[in-house]
């Protein structure tokens, strides 16, 4: 109860500092409009206003302030603004329509789950195999570490524009974006789970006389379900960064990375900020699901805690 | 064709050197588990090439490792002014910033039990989130050049970082707590003696995860808009070009990068954290 207060408190006092921030980063937009339609402004000539701070010009001009939270395209859309876009963009437009965020969610979404269905499947595969071959894990598995921590994700344009000169365009460009970014972390997290049982537990398998592949089915699998699930959750977050970047050099499309992009050429900063939150929405939604399923499979496991 | 068989028959044979290292009486030796991947690189690398030569690749699909490596050597002050514009001013001193952002504001979230059970789901929540969207707003309010590149990159290190130093914080038992209770230790006295000390390898951990995530935030960032230098702005101007062989130089400079910034990173800890069970192995 009192961290459910808690949480509620600082989301309160984020967004209380929101608004208080739009008033600085607006302000000077806002004078100039109020100034052409026809308001006193303090000071007067736009040479002065240009050399003030925009804190001083909050308090010499106070009356404008609420406007500084409804403007068309401010610095820093308040969040009554992204909210009404947001719903504006989701339930008020039909599906089908360019504008509606859930159709471009949707591309993104469907891009980003192919991608991590191949890329943890191929993942498993690639772990599976390290585990059972000495020469693959001292082979690949340096190779595996080492990439995590380069940023493949500089790849991304080049897949696009190599996979569209040889006629493959559309999901799949995007879809091996997300798979290669939640590859390497299944592939590193799996090993580790599969490698879990400790040695009495291999023992006894072996005091059974457990063939390698009942060793494998009854023993290993089981016990790295809990690191397979760690580990999808941040390939999940993984693939949808790569959906969303791969949309970026296609020259904005369909899809969130799209919207990000098209309202920065266009300066439509509130796109921006409610393709973001969208992207936001998603990713919690796709690693709040594996998280439930996490908890369902390893309660019917007799793992949970 | 004959490149092609040549590649199969190279990839055996490195495949059975492998094996025979692997499975002989040798393999735990440091220099055996150096070797196999170095071979298996090697082994990719010539196959790469091979097959790429063999099968007449178009340069614009996949140009072979010769080239890149040509390249590479060729357009070094090049690669050098966008290494030092985007890893040097934009993701290093983002990746200060935002670490001792986030290393201060885990100090007060340790000392107000409110602000920890308030802040830490918020700050795991941020933290699964896909960040580097933020990037075309902190780009229209930076400007292009590197600043905008500094704050994409202190935005995705800093909840990494904040929620491993709070974990790390936590880390005490209440034992050793006790003891510097007797001691009449103050809060700092046992923060810096006992409590600072037991949270590095947490710290190191957020710190080492940082560093892959800043040089992503600074190269994505740049795809939204830079001055005319920079690893982003080099390789999708590249990709535009059909320039590929510029891409995978300026892929290879980013993987160089970020290992060596991965590898510092270690090596302090290693320095630091000598005491760590899994630093004495």
């Amino acid at each position: 109860m009192k961290s459910v207060l808690a949480v509620l408190t600082v989301v309160a006092a984020i967004i209380v500092l929101w608004y208080a921030a739009c008033i600085p980063m607006n302000i000077k937009g806002v004078l100039v409009e109020v100034e052409r339609a026809g308001a006193e402004v303090q000071p007067p000539s736009a040479k002065d206003r240009r050399d003030m701070g925009e804190f001083g010009l909050a308090l010499n001009n106070s009356f404008v302030i609420p406007a500084t939270w409804e403007q068309d395209r401010p610095r820093l859309p308040a969040p009554h603004q992204v909210a009404t876009e947001l719903w504006n963009t989701t339930v008020g437009k039909k599906i089908t329509s360019k504008r509606s965020l859930i159709y471009h969610g949707w591309v993104t979404l469907s891009a980003t789950l192919l991608g991590f269905a191949i890329g943890t499947g191929l993942g498993i595969l690639l772990a599976v195999g390290i585990v059972h071959s000495k020469v693959m894990d001292m082979s690949v598995m340096p190779w595996a570490i080492v990439s995590q921590t380069i940023p493949i994700i500089a790849l991304a344009p080049m897949i696009i524009v190599v996979l569209y000169s040889v006629g493959v365009q559309g999901i799949i460009p995007k879809a091996v974006i997300s798979a290669y970014l939640s590859f390497f972390p299944v592939v590193v997290g799996m090993v580790k789970g599969l490698r879990s049982p400790d040695h009495m537990q291999l023992d006894l398998l072996r005091t059974y006389n457990a063939s390698k592949s009942q060793g494998f089915w009854k023993l290993r699998l089981p016990a790295s379900m809990p690191y397979l699930f760690a580990s999808l959750k941040i390939g999940i977050a993984a693939s949808l960064v790569g959906a969303i970047v791969g949309e970026l050099p296609t020259g904005a499309v369909a899809g969130l990375g799209a919207r990000l992009l098209a309202g920065s050429y266009y300066g439509q900063t509130v796109q921006i900020w409610s393709a973001l939150f969208a992207a936001a929405i998603l990713a919690a939604c796709l690693v709040g699901l594996l998280g439930l399923i996490e908890r369902m499979v390893l309660k019917r496991m007799g793992m949970a805690s | 064709m004959m490149l092609v068989v040549l590649a199969f028959l190279v990839w055996i044979a490195g495949w059975w050197l492998n094996t025979r290292l692997a499975e002989g009486p040798q393999a735990g030796t440091r220099a055996v588990q150096l070797l196999v991947p170095v071979i298996f690189g090697v082994t990719i690398l010539i196959v790469w090439e091979l097959v790429v030569r063999g099968l007449e690749v178009p340069l614009v699909i996949l140009p072979p490792p010769s080239m890149i490596a040509e390249r590479f050597g060729s357009s070094m002050p090049i690669l050098w002014a966008d290494f030092s514009q985007t890893f040097l001013k934009g993701a290093l001193s983002g990746y200060v910033m935002g670490c001792g952002a986030a290393f201060l504001m885990a100090i007060a979230v340790d000392r107000y039990e409110f602000l920890r059970l308030g802040l830490l789901p918020v700050g795991n929540f941020v933290a699964a989130l896909p960040i580097v969207g933020t990037a075309p707003i902190l780009v229209m309010w930076f400007g292009f050049d590197w600043q905008s590149k500094a704050a994409v990159v202190v935005v995705m290190v800093f909840f990494p970082v904040l929620v491993n130093t709070v974990a790390g914080l936590r880390e005490t038992t209440a034992m050793q707590r006790d003891l510097m209770e007797t001691y009449a230790a103050s809060y700092w006295q046992s923060f810096f003696k006992l409590r600072l000390p037991a949270a590095m390898p947490f710290i190191f951990n957020g710190l080492k995860i940082s560093t892959t995530l800043a040089l992503i935030g600074a190269i994505v960032a740049e795809f939204f808009g830079s001055p005319t230098v920079g690893m982003g702005f080099r390789i999708s101007t590249s990709v535009g070009q059909l320039a590929l062989d510029m891409v995978w130089a300026e892929i290879l400079v980013a993987a160089l990068a970020g290992s060596l910034f991965y590898g510092c990173v270690a090596m302090i800890e290693k320095t630091v954290t000598f005491w760590h069970p899994s630093q004495r192995g």
